[in-house]
């Protein structure tokens, strides 16, 4: 069996090579010149200063802006170096404590609220930096951001519609509102 | 079950169906060393050959072809084990991160050495650049391409004629790895790029966010532990920061070729929920293809190699069937929602959405925690921890049948070849002849192998979880209360054990017990399936292809299928289902009590 030991030996530093630098080279070399803001990060940029990614969420708790999904990354939520869920079963009463709490915080943003809380608006994502939103839970705290912000309901409805975005070609996943984005444009309203 | 989730249950099906007949057909032809890629890169071949040393048209008897395969990838292990002990003092590691410790190198090393990639680290915050590319990377082509040559040997093995050779290792591994997995990983990684995964070298960047966030900082004592009250809480201290640190790195690259080699390793902690990782439905969708796409269109190529395309059909007959059922059963649960936090007064008709994200809501998470777990991959875009009981079984049971359903690349199929080989002597023993599967005689020795097969991952499963139950570092990784805390630690040894790499990712595992027992059950559920597969290989090749009679029992229509289904089902279950019992059977019963 000391024949197979010079073909693995080579055979497996030389597929190192081609796999392990060469294919990973020539893919950065195809996706920065084809889609170079993609391959960085979809970075979004404000007057000059990069404000974070449309990809990955932000941690919002001021009553003017609308909030995301709760986010179980430690230390702070939305921590972009330790991306991660709950993990908490389904029986575990630390979720069904942890779900309490923050409906009570909805509810004390906005206590004429008697709508049924959307699921996503209180349980945690699976990455922790979730950037979307349903629906259901964007029009929830529609009247909480328009009475901090002085905007018509109509006006405000109608910038949520603009930032929704559908079931990907009709089929896949669901329709969903990217919250940065969002709050992005209610910042730069006023 | 909505009409999305049927439509994309359709769909789904539809495009693997159209897609496995002509990919089946492309890796009979590398394999067989025909049709245009092998011409094209015949000079290239040639040349790796030549500086390897490999005598291309020498093939080998099954226990050389057993030792190259064993050496190649411990080779390979040593390598990831090296990069992760070595990384902080290599280039690429824009981050600074520091070496990894021994046990959890270890269990990386024997992790994606073995195509499990069960992950007891976060790749954000402890692996380089380089780690990720040059080790991690490259195990998840070669351990991809090791699945694939074994289930070729294993082929040719019901395909030859007294022959005492099943192959040449060292060439099949380089054909699958230059002709189907490099190519098709190149052009799979661009399009992820398209949809927003990253690809780069940079440093991590820090943006400035629109609101300061305040948060509780737990506080360290010298050794960086946290420090607890006498109550046992976190004392935190309160803190605040205006940015956040964006990840960055070559991940499109690693991404394409963890899904198609059925790997599973995610760049980033969260995996294919993590939106640089998984960033719109569609690339979801492509994902979910791209696992079942290879193992789907390996039945094919064993159709065309033994000469008969309708046995090749009625094995992946059988495992669709057993797919679909899965699906429907995740998608129903998860869309029930928990019915704990609908008495709080939450919306019980969006689902179980607690580790879930929101692009991909009920039915795409549902579907792809099926696919991820019937196939060895073990990438997943939602917390399977935080699944509903009967949500939570399915991707526990799934990989309980062994991962033969689809399964991992090329270990799906021999797997699923093995219980076919069970399935016909079952069949002989019932009508009274001697059986026969595609020709070969079935005797004492084939049945051996296979019994060492079938049964070397139950126990390794079974085993490392009654220990950990047993043994004080075991319990201390539990996370959540009751059965769900049993099983997470069933997860985890089911996962080790048939080389998934899923988890329920509460339990605490990077500890040195954790790395430790389940990088043992990763290695021995591999190779001790490999090498047992591999002598049945030697040994059929061996034998003469005996020609059909009216004796013969067809193995190719639908009460073979049925009968594949049944011992596939039956064996999964005589093994698992005490061990079900006190895991998510008791939780489902509780939480039906409590409603």
């Amino acid at each position: 069996m000391k024949h197979l030991l010079r073909p693995a030996i080579s055979l497996f530093l030389l597929l190192s090579l081609v796999t392990g630098i060469a294919y990973p080279l020539a893919v950065t070399g195809v996706a920065q010149t084809l889609w170079p803001d993609a391959a960085g990060g979809s970075v979004l940029v404000r007057s000059g200063v990069p404000v974070g990614s449309r990809l990955i969420g932000q941690n919002f708790a001021e009553a003017k802006h609308f909030w995301g999904r709760p986010s179980a990354t430690s230390p702070q939520p939305y921590n972009g170096t330790a991306s991660g869920g709950s993990n908490l079963g389904p029986l575990n009463p630390a979720l069904v404590d942890a779900v309490r709490s923050r409906i009570a915080a909805l509810r004390a943003s906005d206590p004429d609220n008697h709508q049924t809380i959307p699921a996503d608006l209180v349980t945690a994502s699976a990455s922790g930096l979730d950037p979307h939103i349903s629906p259901a839970a964007a029009r929830y705290q529609l009247e909480r951001v328009a009475r901090e912000r002085d905007l018509p309901l109509e006006r405000l409805d109608a910038i949520i519609d603009a930032y929704t975005e559908n079931r990907q070609w009709g089929i896949f996943g669901e329709p969903r509102v990217n919250v940065l984005k969002l709050n992005l444009a209610l910042d730069g309203e006023r | 079950m909505s009409d999305h989730a049927w439509l994309l249950l359709g769909l789904y099906l539809a495009i693997l169906l159209l897609l496995v007949r002509p990919v089946g057909g492309y890796l009979a032809d590398v394999m067989e060393g025909h049709g245009l890629a092998p011409r094209l890169g015949g000079r290239i071949e040639a040349l790796i050959y030549r500086v390897c040393g490999i005598r291309a048209n020498e093939e080998m008897a099954w226990p050389a072809y057993a030792f190259a395969i064993l050496l190649f990838n411990a080779l390979g292990a040593l390598g990831v084990y090296a990069l992760q002990r070595l990384q902080l003092w290599l280039p690429a590691n824009p981050q600074a991160v520091a070496n990894v410790t021994p046990d959890s190198a270890f269990n990386t090393a024997i992790s994606f050495a073995t195509n499990t990639n069960w992950q007891g680290y976060s790749g954000e915050s402890t692996m380089s650049y380089l780690t990720q590319m040059l080790g991690l990377t490259v195990q998840n082509f070669l351990s991809a391409a090791t699945g694939i040559v074994v289930v070729i040997a294993l082929i040719r093995g019901f395909a030859r004629h007294t022959a005492g050779t099943i192959g040449n290792a060292w060439v099949d591994l380089t054909r699958i790895t230059l002709y189907v997995l490099l190519p098709i990983s190149f052009v799979f990684a661009l399009f992820l790029v398209s949809q927003g995964v990253i690809q780069n070298f940079d440093a991590y960047r820090d943006v400035t966010t629109l609101e300061v966030t305040q948060y509780d900082n737990p506080r360290l004592d010298a050794a960086g532990q946290p420090l607890k009250d006498d109550a046992g809480n976190a004392i935190t201290e309160p803190a605040s920061t205006p940015t956040q640190t964006l990840p960055m790195g070559p991940v499109a690259s690693q991404e394409a070729i963890k899904m198609l080699g059925t790997n599973g390793g995610g760049f980033f902690n969260a995996n294919s929920a993590h939106p640089y990782e998984n960033p719109t439905p569609l690339s979801n969708f492509v994902q979910m293809l791209a696992i079942f796409l290879i193992p789907g269109a390996l039945c094919l190529t064993f159709g065309r190699m033994v000469g008969d395309t309708r046995q090749g059909w009625a094995v992946l007959a059988a495992m669709t069937l057993i797919f679909v059922l899965m699906a429907v059963i995740a998608m129903h649960y998860e869309a029930q929602g928990n019915p704990l936090l609908g008495k709080l007064g939450v919306d019980p008709g969006a689902g179980n959405m607690e580790g879930k994200e929101t692009r991909f809501g009920i039915a795409d998470s549902g579907l792809f925690a099926t696919i991820t777990t019937l196939a060895s991959c073990g990438a997943v875009n939602a917390m399977h921890d935080s699944f509903t009981p009967m949500g939570g079984f399915v991707p526990l049971w799934n990989m309980m049948l062994g991962e033969v359903v689809f399964g991992g690349v090329g270990s799906g199929l021999y797997g699923m070849l093995v219980f076919a080989v069970m399935a016909v002597f079952i069949a002989g023993l019932m009508i009274g002849r001697t059986p026969e599967y595609l020709g070969k005689k079935i005797e004492a020795y084939e049945m051996k192998m296979v019994a060492i097969a079938i049964l070397v991952t139950p126990l390794l499963a079974l085993l490392g979880t009654a220990i950990a139950v047993m043994a004080t570092d075991g319990v201390a990784g539990i996370a959540n209360p009751g059965a769900h805390g049993f099983s997470e630690i069933l997860y985890a040894f089911t996962s080790a054990a048939n080389n998934n790499g899923s988890a329920f990712a509460g339990l605490s595992a990077n500890t040195p017990f954790y790395n430790v027992t389940t990088a043992i059950a990763m290695w021995f559920g591999r190779f001790g399936v490999i090498v047992p597969v591999l002598a049945l290989a030697g040994s059929l090749a061996a034998k003469k292809r005996i020609a059909v009679t009216t004796g013969t029992m067809p193995t190719h229509g639908p009460l073979f299928v049925t009968l594949l289904i049944g011992t596939v089902v039956l064996v999964g279950a005589l093994n698992y289902v005490p061990a079900l019992a006190l895991g998510p059977v008791i939780e489902q019963l509780v939480l039906h009590t409590a409603n």
